[in-house]
């Protein structure tokens, strides 16, 4: 049963075994409002935490999505580039943004378990 | 959010209604509702919404010299304004730039303006010093202002005064609203049919709700009013126009009647002038990119060569048109229509082309 982490820049990353999958939270969809274009790594691009990772943008606003760890991209979300709009209606799902083989594992021991980020949020007001 | 940020007389409606308030020049303003700014737009298009833009300002110019005035400030032609029309302007500066952009309402015994929010110290200023020893200058504090657009508009306000159906567009009347003497115009600033209401601030909420109340009716934010205005090829001041932009590069030579165009006698008047007989060295276009990337203000656009030769100052996603829409400034070389130009977008090329405005042809209605 793998466990989901995230940043304080309202990432989340699933982790299977050396393999994360990434994408930003229901907070973060929330607050970007109606994604009308989100642009993916493309696989082999090596991303060092902290990168820019992708690109997403509301109506409104463009916005980056940081690297949450090192590692190398293994697969984009194609399915986000002809339909947006899956970051708002599944951001924990099938709106993911990209897969990652982590190269640093000791980066994710700093990440929140699902409490924290719940915490954090609050704390946001 | 800070303190001393302004607040509308709706404020308190908007809080209840689930608004997202943004600051927004001086004042806490809903920027989306619940249903988001996509819906928010669409509704327009094709029904009703109401926005909130009380934090605009109504200044009155009153007294006989009122139009000989005001002529001095700006270049539309307010002699051949008939009672109760309106017409659109702007206040020009020496340098043919542009102080801000503005509605006139010929109003009896003188002029009623609306100002933009950002701009509105600044044009009370201008207006005392230059002209403050010809006219009364009244600034209007105790309303609250909203615009009630979309097709449906008329439908619904006709239930409340019907002689809103009779109105032409840009004209002026005031109407009871649910006994309430309300200024309307037939105007407004999405590409639709309908009205903007000037409503006495402590009955605006009342009121508002009782629009809201009418089944064709919704509320949207700053968000909406914005992306409805791209697609309709309105300039936005302070993106489009500022004071480094002349009115025949912003395409707004249509504002500036023929008598002014002859006479001039407005700040800025010899350059203004000069480029409506010569051309303007750049234009305010439509661009319309290819792939799905919003360009957004800032954004440079390059021609076949990669010399750039232009620059985005409005863009972002149009609901209506379904894709991403921008207005940018380019070199006159490149204004014609279907003129094939890449947008530089985080360090990569992406193609566009110059497209005449709107993006959506807008449905006012002439009457």
């Amino acid at each position: 049963m793998s466990e989901v982490k995230f940043s304080e820049d309202h990432e989340w990353i699933v982790v299977d075994g050396d393999i994360g999958t990434v994408g930003i939270t229901e907070f973060a969809q929330e607050q970007l409002g109606d994604v009308v274009f989100v642009e993916v790594p493309e696989e082999g691009k090596d991303l060092e935490q902290g990168d820019e990772a992708a690109v997403v943008e509301s109506v409104k606003a463009a916005s980056e999505v940081l690297a949450i760890c090192d590692g190398e991209v293994i697969e984009g979300n194609e399915a986000l580039v002809d339909e947006p709009s899956l970051v708002n209606s599944a951001p924990m799902g099938e709106g993911w943004f990209y897969k990652v083989k982590i190269t640093d594992a000791s980066q994710l021991e700093e990440l929140m378990d699902e409490a924290g980020y719940k915490a954090f949020i609050a704390a946001q007001g | 959010m800070s303190e001393d940020l302004k607040k509308t007389p709706l404020y308190d409606l908007h809080v209840e209604l689930g608004a997202k308030m943004v600051p927004f020049a001086g004042y806490s303003m809903p920027v989306q509702y619940p249903a988001g700014i996509m819906t928010e737009h669409k509704h327009t298009r094709a029904s009703a919404a109401i926005f909130d833009v009380s934090h605009m300002g109504i200044v009155r110019l009153m007294g006989e010299n009122a139009i000989s005035a005001l002529e001095s400030l700006l270049p539309a032609d307010l002699e051949s304004l008939a009672e109760n029309s309106i017409r659109y302007s702007f206040f020009t500066n020496d340098d043919g730039g542009i102080l801000d952009d503005l509605m006139i309402t010929k109003v009896p015994g003188g002029l009623s303006l609306v100002i933009n929010a950002a701009c509105k110290d600044a044009d009370i200023a201008h207006i005392k010093s230059k002209i403050g020893d010809q006219v009364e200058v009244e600034v209007e504090y105790d309303n609250a202002l909203i615009a009630l657009q979309g097709p449906k508009s008329v439908d619904v306000l006709a239930r409340f005064d019907a002689r809103c159906a009779d109105m032409k567009f840009m004209t002026f009347m005031t109407l009871e609203i649910d006994g309430v003497s309300c200024q309307v115009s037939r105007s407004g600033y999405t590409g639709e049919d309908g009205y903007e209401i000037a409503i006495p601030a402590d009955k605006a909420a009342t009121i508002v709700r009782r629009l809201l109340d009418e089944a064709e009716v919704e509320v949207a934010g700053l968000g909406a009013r914005d992306s409805l205005r791209m697609e309709a090829g309105l300039c936005l001041y302070g993106n489009d126009i500022d004071t480094t932009t002349t009115p025949i590069e912003a395409g707004l030579l249509w504002a500036i009647q023929k008598r002014r165009r002859v006479e001039g006698g407005f700040p800025g008047d010899d350059i203004i002038l000069k480029q409506i007989a010569d051309g303007a060295p750049r234009r305010l276009v439509g661009i319309l990119p290819e792939g799905r990337a919003p360009l957004r203000p800032g954004v440079e656009i390059a021609n076949a060569e990669g010399e750039v030769v232009g620059k985005v100052t409005s863009g972002g996603f149009g609901p209506s048109v379904g894709g991403p829409i921008a207005i940018a400034y380019v070199a006159s070389d490149y204004k014609a229509p279907d003129t094939a130009l890449n947008a530089l977008v985080r360090g990569k090329e992406m193609p566009c082309k110059v497209v005449k405005m709107p993006f959506e042809q807008k449905s006012y209605f002439r009457g």
